[in-house]
């Protein structure tokens, strides 16, 4: 049976002809400089087609897989696919997938006039038909809850006003499958949120829930501390870092006189240069507690000042054990606890360096 | 180094009512020993002592400044203390040093010299920053002080490295002689010690070339002169003058002290090298050959103090500060029978007095820098390593 892979950008693939075989070939272009246009309109049925393709094929993969097809969720599709196919690129996006052609294929709309020509909404001409229709909507519901006002109602803010935002304008683009001025959006914002000042009832809300997003995922919880340990009945705690290549290991006392020892020698004789030294002082100075804690760290890799990099990110990790849950914040809002992304740039080919060109000759 | 006192100039904004009678520094040593300043403003912390006197310096002192009245300084120290040390005093208007253990000990040392037995050689060692220098700064004044003669070589690792002339030695053919560094170094020697040497008479003869010679019993002054004007001769002139002083000194005429800084030049290697590009060893140099006579403990009436320094050495690393590794095997041995003295960082206390005495000199501008939280930081930042305190000092 056929079985559909798709890499990102629909490319033709050469690989296993028995067992892999793109079937459509509408988006490979020839032409060389003109990228691949989206805006092929496929058919409701070629997407119908699809999608019954996908559905055999995950239960092709679910058997190959020896797992129950009827209970194979999407979360089993890519990591059977990851298992298959195992990739070594760097971009996720480059990747094997396999996913439901309704995120895969842009969302199309269907034709919106019919035979005669005259268009099916009576919004057609304005251009915007699915925004405006919206906004008549939202406007019609205020309207309603105007003249229907009743008692006063308290539970405004009580719902998940306060776990979501409003969906942005390119998500509300997608939405209604139709370009979006910024003015539109902001219009579209200020009914909805007129609308939320009224009394609503459950309708309402069911649909003004369509365009808000939970942000319950709250970037705070992100760093777990791992628990003190107790050792001859001295409190501690040890803690990884890393910092472009440099990897440290540090083990903070909970009591202490400001004794800091790296790799066996003491911290003025191992960091001679005081930028790393200020880089190593900066947890402990963010919390005030200067002279409190003794470390001993070991650190190798990177040069001196990813090695001091990285030993801060481990002390002000190690620290968060012995500190309360608002100085964990206010450590996280001040950078301490975020692993710093940057590494060495690569170097690309026809250029001397990751940026330098080589030296510009005019003949 | 010992607390590089920051020296401010005499138009002080703060009044310190403790230093109100130990301000006219031109008193010398006739100052009343008086142990303890009346602590005015800062009853915690007292961070300076009027006691300028060496030999009366004890254990209550420690970790105070003393200041070193300026006609000393030019007559003691023409060419001793370290370059940094220098600048803080010319800002400062005074040099203040700060009484601390290792020289305390040192100073005790020396104050029960027995001067029949051969002379004790002390070695002061310890990390970077940490006090040697100073010191051995602390000891010559103090011999200064008692009348001794001091024969102080401030930095050995200037005779190893960076000489421009090296012509072939007079005296003996296999060696070389440093016309510059032996003439500069004699003239510092007389500034020193000029009444000494109309005292000492040489045992010898020593002819120069065809029309100069030094008859024997001439003042050794002479001898200093000749090496001075002709700067080809100086480094011969060096060479006899420790050999003099070196026989004379068990006479008990006078009490010798050999005070050199950065001895593990004298073992180390050398960057010098001969016109067919070749490298000379130390011992190949007639100063270092002369000098390394010196160290050598088969003469009496005096005391020996050394210091080693990683700071100027060459080929040896970073981290090294023992003698062993400093020394190498040959400088160890040669170095045999001596007194270990380690100096290290600044204990708590001593880091209060320090940072009083900066804030006092009006030198930290910075206006967190007298906070607690400041000095915390900055006792962080330094680790009480003296060196780099005054460093850090130095831009706030």
């Amino acid at each position: 049976m056929v079985f559909k892979v798709l890499w990102g950008f629909h490319p033709r693939l050469a690989v296993g002809p028995s067992l892999l075989k793109l079937i459509h070939t509408t988006v490979v272009t020839k032409k060389k400089n003109v990228q691949a246009s989206r805006q092929e309109s496929y058919t409701e049925d070629f997407i119908k087609k699809q999608i019954e393709d996908f559905n055999i094929g995950k239960r092709h993969l679910a058997n190959m897989m020896g797992e129950d097809p009827e209970t194979f969720t999407e979360e089993d599709v890519d990591r059977a696919i990851a298992y298959l196919f195992p990739s070594g690129l760097f971009e996720k996006q480059a990747r094997p997938i396999m996913k439901h052609p309704e995120q895969i294929f842009p969302k199309q709309r269907a034709i919106q006039w019919g035979e005669d020509g005259r268009p099916f909404h009576f919004l057609f001409y304005t251009g915007k038909q699915s925004y405006y229709s919206l906004m008549h909507e939202v406007y019609g519901k205020i309207l309603q809850l105007e003249t229907h006002r009743g008692p006063l109602s308290e539970k405004t803010d009580s719902r998940d006003l306060i776990g979501s935002r409003w969906l942005i304008k390119e998500e509300l683009e997608e939405m209604l499958v139709e370009k979006l001025s910024d003015q539109d959006y902001v219009q579209f914002i200020r009914l909805l949120e007129k609308l939320l000042t009224l009394p609503y009832g459950p309708a309402e809300e069911e649909f003004v829930k369509r365009f808000r997003k939970s942000v319950t995922v709250q970037s705070k919880k992100q760093v777990i501390e791992p628990v003190q340990y107790d050792e001859q009945g001295l409190a501690f705690s040890t803690s990884e870092g890393r910092r472009k290549s440099a990897t440290a290991q540090a083990i903070v006392y909970q009591h202490g006189s400001g004794k800091i020892r790296v790799n066996g020698l003491d911290y003025l004789l191992y960091f001679p240069v005081t930028q790393d030294r200020e880089q190593l002082m900066f947890p402990f100075h963010f919390l005030d507690r200067l002279e409190k804690h003794d470390v001993t760290c070991t650190v190798s890799g990177g040069g001196r000042s990813a090695q001091a990099g990285a030993i801060r990110l481990a002390m002000a990790r190690a620290l968060c054990s012995f500190i309360t849950e608002d100085e964990v914040e206010w450590m996280r809002q001040a950078g301490l606890l975020t692993p710093d992304p940057r590494i060495r740039e690569r170097k690309k080919p026809g250029q001397e360096g990751a940026r330098r060109k080589f030296t510009w000759k005019k003949r | 180094m010992t607390a590089k006192t920051m020296l401010t100039g005499v138009t002080r904004l703060s009044s310190r009512i403790q230093k109100l009678d130990p301000r006219c520094f031109l008193h010398g040593s006739a100052q009343a020993a008086q142990s303890n300043p009346v602590p005015a403003e800062h009853p915690r912390v007292i961070s300076r002592t009027s006691d300028s006197d060496p030999a009366k310096h004890g254990e209550q002192h420690e970790g105070k400044y003393y200041s070193i009245p300026i006609q000393d300084l030019k007559t003691v120290f023409p060419h001793g203390l370290p370059p940094r040390f220098r600048m803080q005093v010319k800002t400062f208007g005074e040099a203040c040093l700060m009484v601390r253990k290792p020289a305390l000990e040192l100073l005790g040392y020396l104050k029960n010299t027995k001067f029949s037995h051969p002379a004790v050689r002390y070695l002061l060692y310890g990390e970077k920053g940490t006090g040697k220098t100073l010191s051995l700064c602390h000891a010559v004044h103090f011999c200064a002080k008692h009348d001794w003669l001091v024969l102080h070589i401030p930095d050995a690792h200037l005779w190893v490295k960076n000489c421009r002339e090296l012509l072939q030695s007079t005296y003996n053919k296999q060696r070389f002689d440093q016309p510059l560094e032996a003439s500069t170094w004699l003239k510092n020697f007389k500034t020193t010690n000029k009444h000494f040497l109309s005292q000492i008479k040489v045992q010898e003869k020593y002819v120069w070339n065809r029309r100069e010679s030094t008859e024997k019993g001439s003042p050794l002054g002479e001898v200093v002169e000749q090496g001075i004007t002709r700067v080809r001769n100086a480094t011969d002139a060096v060479g006899i003058v420790l050999k003099e002083l070196r026989n004379q000194s068990s006479t008990g005429l006078f009490h010798l002290l050999v005070a050199v800084d950065g001895v593990n030049a004298l073992w180390g290697r050398s960057t010098l090298k001969r016109e067919d590009r070749t490298l000379i060893a130390p011992e190949e140099l007639a100063l270092v050959h002369s000098l390394r006579k010196m160290v050598k403990n088969d003469w009496h009436g005096g005391a020996i103090v050394l210091s080693l320094s990683q700071t100027g050495s060459l080929f040896k690393s970073r981290t090294a500060y023992l003698p062993h590794e400093l020394l190498g095997k040959e400088g160890f041995d040669a170095l045999d029978p001596f007194l270990p003295i380690l100096t290290s960082n600044y204990n708590p206390k001593e880091f209060e007095s320090s940072f009083q005495y900066y804030l006092e000199n009006n030198w930290l501008q910075h206006e967190k820098a007298a906070t607690e939280e400041g000095k915390k930081e900055l006792k962080f930042l330094s680790n009480c390593n003296p060196g780099q305190l005054e460093r850090l000092c130095a831009s706030l």
